[in-house]
């Protein structure tokens, strides 16, 4: 009886040796050695995993970091500058400073200005209306309105205006990761540069057809009429097929062009509200 | 006994309401709005210029490209201007506008309403003569008629399929031509055939048309014993071409392949009767039978229309907007697209123009899915639209491929049937263009 008890004890205690054996030579064999520096600059970052910065989160855009040679490309747009900073000194590297962004939506064509010349009553998604016809209004690259961009934002900063149909960009809350340009089948967001003190000028139109189509289908929009591009002095504005476009690194934000545009289809924001020249002019006459 | 497909379909009411309504002749219109783009492939290139005078049936535009086809005024008069308009889905399109002065047709064109029963030309003449005027595949496509016809080296066609199940609620336009124009039909595919060298032909026609069955038989038995008239069940969608053939021959085409594979061809009787007048009576393709109906209109008609008519006119045509007409469709209320442009025009391949009241389009709130499988039951292709639709949403392309988005023909009975209203179609329409253009994009083996 004795003997079977000390005999068990001593063969379990032989085979636990060995398989503790065998398992420490494997580990030790195939041991996957991760870079602890992941970890660290995992946990710097915000942690949103929104996918702005390309990567599919933030645990694969730390691998990036730590992998990649610099720090040319790589960009975390909600942390921004002071988060890229971080990981940079902490990695032993120097990263350029990137001008701050902003998501601006490119149609300010409303229900009054852009009349509906049919009712859409499909299914509530912007990239299904768009895959059957061209829109419920005249103006075929103008918002849908069903709010696909209003969905994608991770971080509440795109919101539809119900008033006016359109989505408006919170620029408090806006990190430009991107997610509602691509959310957008009409294309009409675009990242554009802060600007400073937030102050920016551009075309919000994406109207390609001829002057005399896009004024019919929307009031306010672009009728390439080149008006804007010769009051330019700093040449910041290009005219492709009908449409304006303003180069944001070269606009000097002398507001001339905002003027000029006879359908108001250049928008400024963020400046300080200009008294109408008429009212200036009658205010002197009194 | 009559034959169907043999997985999914669903039975909507036909609401075949236009059905006794013999074929009329529309007015032609003041001005003509001609689309290059009317069939499938590369837009048409306009051969007359501003101020050129037209007859009808002149060639105005020609085929440019491999998949093109040739377009020809539907009415005589001055070119007024050719420009970029909407179609009725408000794209841009280029047309030849047209102010109509007289009917003046081209010399050549057979009026008369003897028929040409004898068949004069070789194979390769009745494709050319197809090709030249300009017939386009008419169940929906508006794929080029003579490129089908000649099919690529190393691919042999045995049987010649024709689609007379007009399958879609509504639709009479393929009914009437049936029973007006049967033989005209039968010689229109006995051109085919000879077109394609086969020796056997089947005109599926659907149970809930009797009289035609009846007349095309009668027909057939007289003088065209190679064309066999097969009487289907009624189930919608029997006539997609895959359905039609797993009907007719039990055969299956592959996923991402062609009738021609498995050795068929398919065209639809409207096409059979556009080559007849072609070939036969040297009339290229600028009018066809178009059905306007809907339960809101006082009056349902079928009428042999010009293209280029607008649907504007054609409502007009038969009193103006009804009341409570909330929708115009083009086509079939399952794939027919909506009008959202009244002033865009008719093409060859339209079929009809429906008007439909708000109750009859309006959808049911969408709900949860209850996992009832009815969207799996309808399928035709056997596919499952509750989860293409989960994946959809979540843009899994990946498993989105492995269950076949691609195969799906947009059929819409997945849709029809769903108690909780979803609109899987919608979602996995999205999907299976973005997972055909992955396909499409892979180097070919
Ligand atoms: S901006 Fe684009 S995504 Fe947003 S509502 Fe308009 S069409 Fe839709
Ligand atoms: S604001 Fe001034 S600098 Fe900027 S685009 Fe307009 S005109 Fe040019
Ligand atoms: S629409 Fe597509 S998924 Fe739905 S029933 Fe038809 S083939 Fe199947
Ligand atoms: S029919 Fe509708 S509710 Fe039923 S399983 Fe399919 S998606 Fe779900």
């Amino acid at each position: 009886m004795t003997a079977t008890i000390i005999f068990t004890i001593a063969s379990l205690t032989i085979l636990g040796l060995v398989l503790a054996l065998i398992l420490y030579f494997t580990a030790q064999k195939f041991k996957v050695v991760e870079d602890p520096r992941i970890d660290e600059v995992e946990t710097i970052l915000p942690g949103a995993n929104c996918g702005g910065c390309g990567y599919t989160g933030c645990r694969a855009f730390a691998e990036g970091c730590v992998n990649s040679e610099s720090m040319d490309g790589l960009f975390c747009p909600v942390g921004g500058n002071d988060v890229m900073k971080k990981v940079a000194e902490y990695l032993g590297r120097t990263v350029a400073e990137k001008v701050p962004q902003v998501a601006v939506v490119r149609c300010n064509g409303n229900c009054d200005s852009r009349p509906k010349s049919n009712n859409y009553d499909g299914y509530t998604s912007c990239a299904v209306m768009a895959s059957l016809y061209a829109g419920d209004t005249d103006c075929r690259y103008g918002c849908l309105g069903q709010g696909d961009c209003e969905l994608s934002c991770e971080f509440d900063a795109i919101k539809m205006n119900p008033r006016t149909g359109l989505p408006e960009v919170d620029e408090e809350k806006c990190t430009a990761c991107g997610a509602c340009v691509k959310a957008c089948p009409k294309m009409i967001i675009e990242l554009r540069n802060k600007g400073p003190k937030g102050k920016r000028i551009f075309v919000s139109c994406i109207n390609k057809d001829k002057g005399g189509v896009a004024r019919k289908a929307c009031a306010v929009a672009c009728i390439g009429c080149t008006k804007c591009q010769k009051v330019c002095a700093y040449d910041a504005i290009t005219i492709t097929s009908n449409l304006a476009y303003i180069d944001y690194n070269k606009c000097k934000l002398c507001r001339k062009c905002v003027v000029e545009c006879p359908t108001n289809a250049i928008w400024e924001v963020n400046f300080p509200v200009r008294v109408p020249k008429k009212v200036v002019a009658e205010v002197e006459k009194q | 006994m009559s034959k169907t497909f043999k997985i999914g379909g669903i039975h909507p009411h036909d609401n075949k309401i236009s059905v006794n309504a013999a074929i009329e002749d529309f007015p032609v219109m003041e001005r003509a709005f001609i689309s290059m783009s009317q069939h499938l492939g590369a837009p048409a290139e306009p051969v007359v210029v501003k101020g050129d005078k037209v007859k009808t049936g002149q060639l105005i535009a020609k085929s440019s490209g491999f998949i093109s086809a040739n377009v020809h005024s539907s009415v005589s008069g001055t070119v007024h201007s050719i420009e970029m308009m909407p179609d009725l889905a408000g794209n841009l399109a280029q047309h030849i506008v047209i102010n109509v002065e007289g009917d003046e047709w081209m010399e050549g064109i057979d009026r008369s309403p003897e028929i040409m029963r004898e068949i004069i030309l070789s194979s390769q003449e009745i494709i050319d003569r197809i090709a030249q005027c300009g017939v386009v595949g008419l169940g929906g496509a508006a794929f080029p008629t003579h490129i089908k016809l000649s099919p690529p080296p190393g691919k042999k066609a045995e049987f010649l399929l024709v689609n007379g199940a007009e399958c879609e609620p509504y639709l009479t336009s393929d009914y009437r031509i049936m029973v007006e124009n049967s033989e005209e039909i039968l010689i229109g595919v006995k051109l085919m055939m000879s077109a394609l060298g086969v020796k056997k032909s089947y005109l599926g026609i659907e149970e809930n048309k009797p009289k035609a069955i009846k007349r095309m038989k009668e027909i057939a038995s007289k003088g065209y014993p190679e064309i066999k008239i097969v009487s289907l069940k009624k189930r919608y969608p029997q006539g997609g071409e895959k359905q039609l053939i797993d009907a007719i021959v039990g055969r299956q085409v592959p996923s991402m392949g062609l009738p021609i594979d498995v050795g068929v061809v398919v065209q639809n009787v409207g096409t059979a009767l556009a080559v007849y007048e072609a070939v036969q009576k040297n009339k290229p393709l600028f009018e066809g039978v178009v059905t306007v109906t809907g339960k809101c209109m006082p009056e349902q008609r079928n009428f042999r229309m010009r293209v280029g008519t607008t649907f504007e006119s054609m409502i007009f045509a038969v009193g103006g907007f009804p009341k409570g007409a909330e929708k115009l469709v083009s086509g079939g209320p399952m794939m027919g697209k909506a009008v959202s442009r009244i002033e865009a025009a008719s093409v060859k391949s339209t079929s009809a123009l429906l008007l439909l009241t708000e109750e009859e389009t309006k959808r049911g709130e969408e709900s949860n899915c209850i996992r009832c499988a009815k969207c799996v039951d309808a399928c035709p292709m056997g596919l499952e639209p509750y989860l293409l639709n989960r994946l959809s949403r979540a843009n899994r392309l990946e498993d989105l491929e492995e269950n076949m988005v691609h195969d799906c023909i947009e059929c819409g009975s997945c849709l029809y049937v769903c108690p909780a209203d979803i609109p899987l179609l919608d979602t996995i329409r999205l999907s299976k263009g973005k997972v055909l253009k992955i396909i499409r994009s892979r180097p070919k083996k």
